[in-house]
């Protein structure tokens, strides 16, 4: 049991990275990542989240009618995205202002219902609540790479302390534009994929057909 | 535990519907309602933050209560222009007296540039003065119906009533990365320094893509959120206008001429 619940754990972080591997959850790691306090907090929220979504979805699977079992999902899903987002409003409101829509849309980001799907339905609460904590983890560690770049370079600071002094201020550093721009996530996300199936090399996928060249006489 | 047959059924099906909803909704307005006061809070402290941000003399540090309390909040009769003493202006809630019937007005079609529906018979204003007690800057609440959203915020005029000196916006649902833009702090800095009336004291300041206006009543509007742009045009051109506040900015430039 022990060595199970630990591979439950671990095995999302880099073996199993829903980013790396599942390549989902895209979309809020475009848009929360130009500064690490707020890639931070959304990491917090979604683990919250993905946590007990997973334990209260695993507690009730045995009730839930098969039929209606995604709308049961994000009914519970949503609800705890709206405690998260009430939270937020209350003990950090710039950050939730920063924030803005993102914490809504955790209830679309596709991890929490994928997990939900795949593993909560089928697994007791307790191993459900590590493999939600797991896949957060995964999630978060993605996350925080690419804001840890994207604000490095992007604005020559880590959690807002500068590190790197600008041009503007005197310094020798002259920030780049387009790592605070989304499409710099991408490449940083590519990079770490690419970094990932090198280090680990059966993540990489095998050709679902081969080009090759044309032998069939045509028409023309 | 049941088995899947039972499970599937009809009674099943509502039951656990039934409950994972009532479960559900008191965890949800529990929470809101708990963490309401908070929440006003912040929002009010906010709304301060904005006021303080669009006549520029913000400063990051200092509490923020301590830094409005130099300010003087009035409320004025809009359709007069006139200073009222009978509303307290620290309880005066203007979003939801524009919402009640008995202190607002339904304003129509071609009069309502703004798309804002109901006007408010009193306005809040913010005067800050120095040390001398001279007027330095008026700070004005403002709203216009952009894309998507309502979009309040505060506009600052220098003691000429005219010049522009600040405009911020604290309340507003666009969409992030186009007309959410107008919360961009290069594109604010276009504001300041801006002239709202023409010679004739019309209103003539733009928010429009390209030129054919004068330098200094053009603000240059956002690509890729027209209608965004053109709701603050509207807004502008609403409430510096004769229903907004240009009998308020009148009377005041007498006063303190």
């Amino acid at each position: 049991m022990a060595s199970q619940s630990k591979k439950v754990l671990m095995d999302p972080l880099f073996n199993n990275n829903p980013i790396g591997l599942q390549i989902l959850g895209i979309c809020s790691a475009l848009a929360v990542t130009t500064s690490m306090t707020v890639a931070l907090v959304m990491c917090l929220a979604v683990i919250f989240v993905l946590c007990l979504s997973n334990f209260f979805i695993a507690l009730i699977r045995n009730q839930i009618p098969s039929n209606i079992r995604i709308i049961v999902q994000m009914t519970i899903i949503a609800s705890l995205v709206i405690v998260v987002d009430q939270i937020l409003k209350a003990y950090a409101y710039n950050i939730s202002q920063q924030l803005s829509v993102f914490v809504g849309l955790i209830i679309t980001n596709c991890i929490v219902l994928g997990r939900a799907e795949a593993f909560a339905m089928q697994n007791p609460p307790g191993i459900s609540f590590i493999d939600g904590l797991g896949n957060a983890l995964g999630y978060s560690v993605v996350l925080m790479i690419v804001a840890f770049f994207r604000e490095l370079f992007g604005a020559g600071s880590l959690f807002g302390f500068q590190v790197l002094t600008p041009v503007s201020e005197g310094g020798f550093y002259e920030p780049n534009g387009l790592f605070l721009l989304p499409p710099s996530a991408f490449f940083i996300i590519g990079f770490m994929i690419w970094a990932l199936r090198v280090w680990k090399p059966e993540q990489v996928e095998q050709d679902e057909f081969e080009i090759r060249p044309n032998v069939n006489k045509e028409a023309f | 535990m049941s088995s899947k047959r039972d499970r599937d059924s009809v009674k099943n099906i509502i039951v656990v519907a039934f409950s994972v909803c009532l479960v559900c909704a008191i965890v949800v307005s529990a929470a809101a309602v708990a963490l309401r006061p908070l929440q006003q809070e912040n929002a009010e402290l906010d709304r301060k933050q904005n006021v303080l941000q669009a006549a520029g003399i913000f400063q990051s540090g200092v509490s923020i209560d301590e830094q409005f309390a130099d300010i003087e909040t009035r409320v004025i009769e809009l359709a007069t222009g006139e200073f009222v003493d009978h509303i307290d202006p620290d309880t005066y809630n203007q979003r939801q007296a524009a919402r009640d019937p008995a202190r607002s007005q339904e304003i129509r079609g071609r009069e309502d540039i703004a798309g804002i529906n109901r006007l408010e018979d009193y306005s809040l204003v913010y005067l800050v003065r120095d040390d001398d007690d001279d007027l330095e800057i008026v700070i004005l609440p403002v709203r216009g119906y952009g894309l998507w959203s309502t979009m309040y915020g505060f506009l600052a005029l220098e003691n000429d009533l005219n010049t522009v000196a600040g405009l911020g916006f604290y309340d507003h649902a666009e969409t992030p990365g186009l007309g959410g833009e107008i919360d961009n702090p290069n594109w604010i800095a276009q504001w300041p320094g801006r002239r709202i009336y023409d010679d004739d004291g019309e209103v003539a300041l733009r928010v429009t893509r390209g030129g054919g206006i004068e330098e200094e009543h053009h603000i240059d509007g956002i690509s890729g959120a027209t209608l965004t742009s053109r709701g603050v045009d509207n807004m502008i051109a609403f409430w510096m206008g004769e229903r907004g506040f240009k009998p308020f900015l009148e009377n005041l430039r007498g006063e303190e001429s």
